[in-house]
């Protein structure tokens, strides 16, 4: 599907960054990556004024309040050729989701379809859309990648990150077991349930130590917070970072909950 | 109300499970097995995903027309000598059923496995009129003799190891030889066959469930691996079919298609090692079968899912593969949940059978990895019904206070950029300075739920938008 829009696209399409709250207050370095990895694939980026897909108000059962941001994104984005989040799980509630929210309300539904159209996770958009088979940067070391829950079920995320990856000089993918199995975050769940939270991420920690690799990547920042936190305070000494860092060749600042003397890695 | 619900204690129930290394050590088996041979027995089938289509449709379409299956196959029933009872819920269940078993004179009874008679609580309502029920279902039988309800839907005593299960076996078999061997599973088994066979030669009534109902034929089927439910059925005079209104499907060529997604989802077999279809009693011509065929049709709640975004939940065949892929289950197992069915199915179903009130917490505890849709043979959005049941929560003002007003607070900012804009600067920058050493936190004010069991990753600074503002400024759209 997404392959054949390929052959429509604009030779320079307009591209609105959803940059993502967590991305925004916790790590923007990962909004300046995808930047970079947009700007190299030919694309005119900009990031017009933005707060939060809606995603945790929803999740809470808040409809009303998730309405109200899900309109505020439709207006900032709905003039951009193609709107990309470097998350699988803001995309995913935009592409997924934002229809859903207003199935009585024919003038909104039709907004919110057109912006979940051109909404694409950063990966997958660089892929499948825009035919990105390479990209220039180099990494020194072997990785695992995690696949996030929403980019991976919803948007079908799973091979884009992989093969953008493996383009890569001096990288080595090592495949951890479960890659696809929760991290656990789940947003408010990881406060509101911390103890089964706690155990979840428990789990894939000692996955990823098990993968026996010095760095943890993934397509989204919630997971990364969680899993890098939790490898932190069980003292595992392995770099966590967002994929669109390593990919961009963006890796001057320190690793997700690591201080500036893990900067080097 | 049916069976007792520690539901509300979800959270003390999920604690508790975390802490019993015996019951992690159990769920560790749930994780591999299940998942692996499931995803065997899809792979070998390259129309596994069309089925799942079929098997939605089906019972879309049974679910759409219930009211007419339903009649056509009470008719059906009759014509083959049997009886329909409706219950509307549990109690008119176990009264029904009551009464058959004290027509039949019953004292002893014999079950295959059934979930909707532990949502009935039927065992301790017949125990409480003199009528000994016996589970003849492994798993069911174990967790008889411990008072206890099942942790799964297929595997009812999958939270046990077999050195419990020698314990309780020794407890209460105590007409056999103390310094018997029972070291290994199978001696476990043989026992368990020994002791039964002389239940089921000594019941006068057998109760079953069903799979699946069918409306053109009148006909019941279950699926066993055990055997347990052809003798529980065939041997005593009178057999009872205990269902709920959504095992309904139309024809024999329904039931088929949904058996083979039915064994794959749940175990990974082709096909269960028994699969039984019952019509009516014992014929004149028949070998054996019971003289008397009772089914009790029980709603118990789910005629008001009809019609509602629920409906969909009505689809469930029961094949557990949800509670097999869900992290959370895998987490804390299936008896946290506090009520009959646990894992996804289970935290969309019982809130719509206890109240949300009651059993708000399980819906709650899900992350919406989407794992469990993504195996469901009947693709139930068990993520979105889920959500749903957080919507009627927050509606009636039942999500706790403290969530609600972090969420009030939370949705002022994000609906006014330019505030917010301004506030999270302020803030990212304040804690950016304070844990700039060590790039996280192990301890932050109103976040012990975080860091309880891991630190809080120390942000960048600037925010994303202010460094964008300042350094893209002219190309702003």
């Amino acid at each position: 599907m997404s392959v054949l829009m390929s052959q429509g696209r604009p030779a320079k399409p307009r591209v609105g960054l959803f940059v993502t709250c967590l991305v925004d207050l916790m790590r923007p370095s990962v909004g300046f990556a995808a930047v970079k990895l947009l700007e190299d694939a030919g694309c005119i980026v900009d990031a017009p004024v933005q707060t939060c897909c809606g995603q945790p108000a929803y999740n809470s059962g808040d409809r009303g309040t998730t309405r109200d941001l899900a309109m505020q994104v439709i207006e900032a984005f709905h003039g951009y050729d193609y709107v990309v989040a470097p998350s699988g799980s803001c995309a995913g509630m935009i592409k997924a989701h934002y229809p859903e929210l207003f199935e009585e309300d024919p003038n909104w539904r039709a907004k919110a379809d057109a912006l979940a159209a051109k909404t694409y996770e950063l990966t997958s958009f660089l892929v499948d859309v825009l035919g990105v088979t390479k990209v220039g940067a180099s990494f020194d070391g072997a990785v695992t990648y995690h696949d996030s829950c929403s980019g991976l079920r919803e948007l079908g995320v799973k091979t884009q990150p992989r093969r953008l990856l493996a383009s890569m000089e001096g990288l080595t993918l090592v495949e951890m077991k479960d890659s696809d199995v929760c991290c656990g975050f789940g947003g408010t769940f990881a406060v509101k349930y911390s103890d089964i939270s706690g155990a979840i991420v428990d789990a894939k920690a000692r996955n990823v130590e098990d993968a026996h690799v010095p760095t943890l990547l993934a397509g989204d920042l919630g997971c990364l917070m969680n899993m890098a936190g939790k490898l932190s305070r069980d003292g595992k000494p392995i770099h966590v970072r967002h994929v669109a860092e390593v990919l961009a060749g963006m890796t001057d600042e320190p690793p997700i909950a690591a201080g500036k003397e893990a900067r080097s890695a | 109300m049916t069976v007792h619900s520690t539901s509300p204690q979800f959270k003390q129930n999920a604690a508790r499970a975390l802490n019993d290394d015996q019951l992690q050590k159990a769920l560790g088996n749930v994780k591999q097995g299940f998942i692996d041979k499931r995803q065997m027995a899809a792979d070998k089938l390259p129309e596994f995903e069309a089925l799942r289509d079929a098997a939605r449709d089906i019972k879309n379409h049974t679910l759409e027309h219930l009211d007419l299956y339903l009649e056509a196959y009470e008719e059906k029933v009759k014509a083959s000598g049997g009886h329909v009872h409706f219950a509307r819920d549990a109690q008119e269940a176990r009264d029904i059923i009551l009464t058959i078993c004290r027509e039949a004179g019953a004292r002893t009874v014999t079950k295959g496995k059934s979930m909707i008679s532990e949502e009935i609580g039927i065992n301790h309502h017949l125990e409480a009129n003199g009528i000994r029920p016996v589970e003849t279902d492994l798993g069911e039988y174990i967790i008889q003799l411990r008072n206890e309800l099942p942790s799964h839907i297929i595997a009812p005593a999958v939270h046990l190891n077999a050195t419990q299960v020698e314990e309780d076996f020794r407890r209460v078999h105590t007409h056999l030889d103390a310094k018997r061997d029972l070291s290994e599973p199978v001696q476990l088994l043989t026992e368990a066959r020994a002791v039964l066979r002389e239940r089921f030669l000594a019941a006068d009534v057998g109760i079953t469930g069903a799979n699946f109902l069918v409306a053109e034929t009148g006909t019941s089927i279950i699926v066993t691996n055990e055997g347990n439910g052809d003798l529980t059925q065939i041997l005593p005079k009178t057999h009872i079919v205990l269902a709920s209104l959504e095992k309904l499907v139309p024809t024999l060529e329904d039931v088929s298609q949904l058996l083979r997604v039915l064994a794959r989802s749940a175990t990974g077999q082709e096909l269960s090692v028994y699969t039984t279809f019952s019509t009516g009693p014992r014929r004149s011509a028949d070998a054996d079968g019971p003289e008397n065929y009772h089914v009790v049709l029980i709603d118990n709640g789910r005629s008001s899912m009809l019609g509602t975004s629920f409906e969909e939940m009505l689809r469930c065949i029961r094949c557990g593969a949800c509670m097999n892929h869900c992290p959370v289950y895998h987490a804390v197992g299936g008896h946290a949940y506090g009520w009959v069915y646990p894992g996804p199915m289970g935290a969309v179903l019982t809130p719509s059978l206890i109240g949300v009130d009651k059993a708000g917490h399980l819906p709650n505890a899900s992350t919406f990895c989407g794992r469990c849709e993504s195996v469901c043979p009947v693709r139930i959005p068990l993520p979105k019904l889920m959500r749903h049941w957080r919507e009627r929560e927050f509606e009636r003002h039942l999500t706790p206070a403290t969530v609600r007003s972090g969420l009030q607070l939370w949705g002022f900012f994000a609906k006014r950029p330019a505030l917010y804009r301004l506030a999270t600067r302020v803030a990212m920058g304040a804690l950016a300075l304070a844990g700039r050493r060590r790039g996280r936190f192990t301890w932050l004010p109103l976040s012990k739920g975080w860091t309880k069991y891991r630190d809080f990753p120390a942000p960048q600074g600037e925010t994303f938008q202010q460094r964008w503002k300042r350094e893209r400024r002219g190309t702003h759209a």
